[in-house]
């Protein structure tokens, strides 16, 4: 049941923890001895597990009541008929399986999801190889640079981009039309509309991608490198030999957050497109705004939004044994 | 680095050493090349938005080259920084952030605290559980939140939904666990002589906190204050679904719900809207560069 730093941490040092404590209870004693007359409350306060339960009660708290209790009233809602009165078991997601846009919201957010993930993990492979390569001191600069998309407010470029891809004013249809290029309906065909929500995701995404796998570039130790050169391996044999090993932790991290997080997108998808023309855009989360909030059909939304907590469930799973992983390695 | 090895492993071989010292400067040249094309396509976004946001009216519907601005002219940020609803945008984003963040490093930074210092029963099943909620999207929360913050107000008569504070009570949710999971990871790091030395000195566990462990996890703290901002000025869903009358709005959802009437898009308000919205969350990053990529990497290589 090890996760990540804290238990690590814990036992490796138990032992200097009860001489802390050991400390902190003579101190305690001497200064009981002092005034007998303290109550028993006083002294329950001053247990060291009463002290840490009350650091992590407003953690505890904020937990159990805004993230336990309303995933939990997810599911009593998903139970519930539209006018949230009568009990109506699986109808809903009855109703659901039924719907032809289920199907496509289902197979678009998969669409979405794993495309944008694989670019953004190759762009950003690629990206963090280009930056590793270039001199240490100008290297700063760039990553400076590359990573502004993840640092603007994700709906305020999204809003760039729409400007971008305006049906009439779109800046990239006057430069295309230079090269003879019709002019592309970036959001206005169901085909186009899906590779400008999956480009802007890629756009946004990919710098965090760069900047975890620069980091873990450079804990590769440089004589492994070296070996290889000796041994005659070429670039792409240094790569997967010796580059992809070292990182296969952080790429596998890094992908399942960003599924994660891809999945439940919703700012990008919601201004570019609204999930229009015809639906073709929606996922998960922007279909579930559409009938839960703008539809007023809370039980509806609250069902579509739990589609989305098998595939995050999976992904949470392997991120922790990956976690658990890298603490036992450490 | 590996040239030399090389040369130094094959010393006959002198000739080959000059071929990989130019195939290395190709390397370079390259390198800089597709950074280059890659910078280009990161920065064009925030610069034709900053471009736009020069424009009249007039010229944005005129036939003219998209990228280049022949009548610069300050008219959409005058008109924005003189609209009072706009300013009200930016004041009810600036006063949830701040507020925000204070809350989440009083929530955070004394559970993380315990947490990695304190053991205590069920503390290990509780950083995981740290770390789950981390995961959950807010996109699976919203509907449920929204339905339970209506029924606070049908059941007390308190009105949350669409005020601005309701805000305050919802964003922690996606700060604390993220900020808890990154200082337990930079308390962890912290030598457990030190807090050792100040209990044996007498001091109280708060102490202990406060003279220590803030002090020296500072860089950390700094990390989490930054990732706390940027997320709580970022948000669009959950302000988007809470709040509705224009005096409670925040800046993402205040631009794109007001600027945007209808069909009717005035583009060169909406860019500079959107530019004055990135502004605050990028001049942080122009001057705490190390510690935002810190707090960045720090999620999944500390923990």
């Amino acid at each position: 049941m090890q996760v990540g730093g804290p238990a690590r941490f814990g036992t490796e040092t138990h032992g200097e923890c009860t001489m802390a404590d050991v400390a902190l209870q003579s101190s305690r004693t001497t200064a009981a001895q002092k005034a007998r007359k303290r109550s028993g409350l006083q002294n329950v306060l001053k247990r060291k597990s009463t002290v840490a339960f009350l650091m992590t009660l407003p953690l505890i708290l904020l937990i159990l009541l805004l993230v336990i209790y309303p995933a939990l009233y997810a599911l009593h809602l998903a139970t519930l008929n539209k006018s949230m009165q009568r009990f109506v078991g699986l109808s809903n997601f009855e109703f659901l399986f039924k719907r032809e846009t289920f199907w496509l919201v289902v197979k678009q957010s998969c669409i979405f999801a794993i495309t944008a993930v694989i670019f953004k993990a190759l762009l950003g492979f690629i990206i963090a190889h280009f930056v590793h390569n270039i001199p240490a001191k100008g290297q700063r600069k760039w990553r400076g640079m590359l990573l502004v998309p993840w640092v603007i407010p994700p709906a305020m470029s999204t809003l760039a981009w729409l400007w971008l891809f305006d049906p009439s004013y779109s800046a990239f249809n006057y430069t295309l039309s230079f090269f003879g290029i019709g002019p592309i309906p970036w959001t206005g065909d169901a085909l186009w509309a899906r590779f400008s929500v999956i480009l802007v995701n890629i756009w946004v995404g990919a710098p965090f991608f760069m900047i975890m796998y620069l980091a873990a570039l450079k804990s590769v130790p440089d004589q492994l490198y070296e070996a290889a050169a000796i041994d005659g391996a070429n670039w792409w044999q240094r790569i997967w030999y010796v580059t992809l090993p070292m990182m296969r932790n952080i790429i596998a991290i890094t992908t399942l957050f960003s599924l994660i997080v891809t999945f439940a997108n919703f700012d990008i998808v919601r201004i570019l497109t609204a999930g229009g023309p015809l639906d073709h855009t929606h996922i998960f989360a922007t279909w579930a705004f559409r009938v839960g909030i703008e539809g007023s059909d809370i039980p509806l939304g609250a069902s579509v939004s739990l589609f989305m907590v098998p595939i995050l469930a999976v992904a949470a799973v392997f991120i922790l044994r990956d976690v658990n992983k890298r603490g036992n390695e450490a | 680095m590996s040239t030399m090895t090389i040369d130094k492993a094959a010393p006959t071989r002198k000739v080959k050493y000059g071929s990989m010292s130019r195939d290395r400067a190709w390397a370079l040249r390259w390198s800089y090349f597709f950074l280059a094309i890659f910078v280009i396509f990161f920065l064009t976004p925030p610069i034709y938005m900053f471009i736009t946001s020069l424009k009249s009216s007039a010229e944005i519907s005129a036939a003219t080259n998209p990228w280049w601005v022949f009548h610069p002219t300050l008219e959409n940020y005058s008109a924005l920084l003189t609209s009072n609803q706009f300013l009200r945008f930016f004041w009810n984003s600036a006063l949830v952030s701040i507020i925000v963040v204070t809350l989440t490093m009083l929530i955070a930074v004394p559970a993380a605290f315990a947490l990695s210092r304190m053991r205590f029963w069920g503390s290990a099943v509780l950083a995981t559980g740290v770390f789950l909620t981390y995961l959950i999207p807010e996109t699976l929360l919203f509907i449920p939140l929204f339905k339970m913050f209506a029924m606070i107000g049908d059941w007390t008569g308190i009105q949350l939904i669409n005020r601005w504070y309701v805000l305050l009570i919802i964003y922690p949710t996606l700060t604390v666990p993220f900020c808890t999971w990154i200082m337990i990871g930079y308390f962890a790091s912290i030598p457990k002589e030190l807090d050792e030395a100040a209990i044996i000195d007498g001091a109280s566990w708060f102490q202990t906190l406060t003279r220590i462990f803030i002090p020296v996890a500072l860089p950390g703290l700094i990390a989490a204050t930054i990732f706390a901002f940027t997320v709580s000025w970022a948000q669009f869903l959950y302000p988007l679904v809470f709040t509705t009358s224009t005096d409670q709005l925040v800046m993402p959802v205040g631009i794109i719900t007001t600027l945007i009437k209808g069909d009717v898009f005035n583009w060169g308000q909406i860019m500079t809207g959107a530019l004055l919205g990135a502004a605050p969350p990028l001049i942080i990053y122009a001057f705490l560069m190390d510690y935002y990529i810190a707090g960045l990497t720090a999620g999944a290589t500390k923990g």
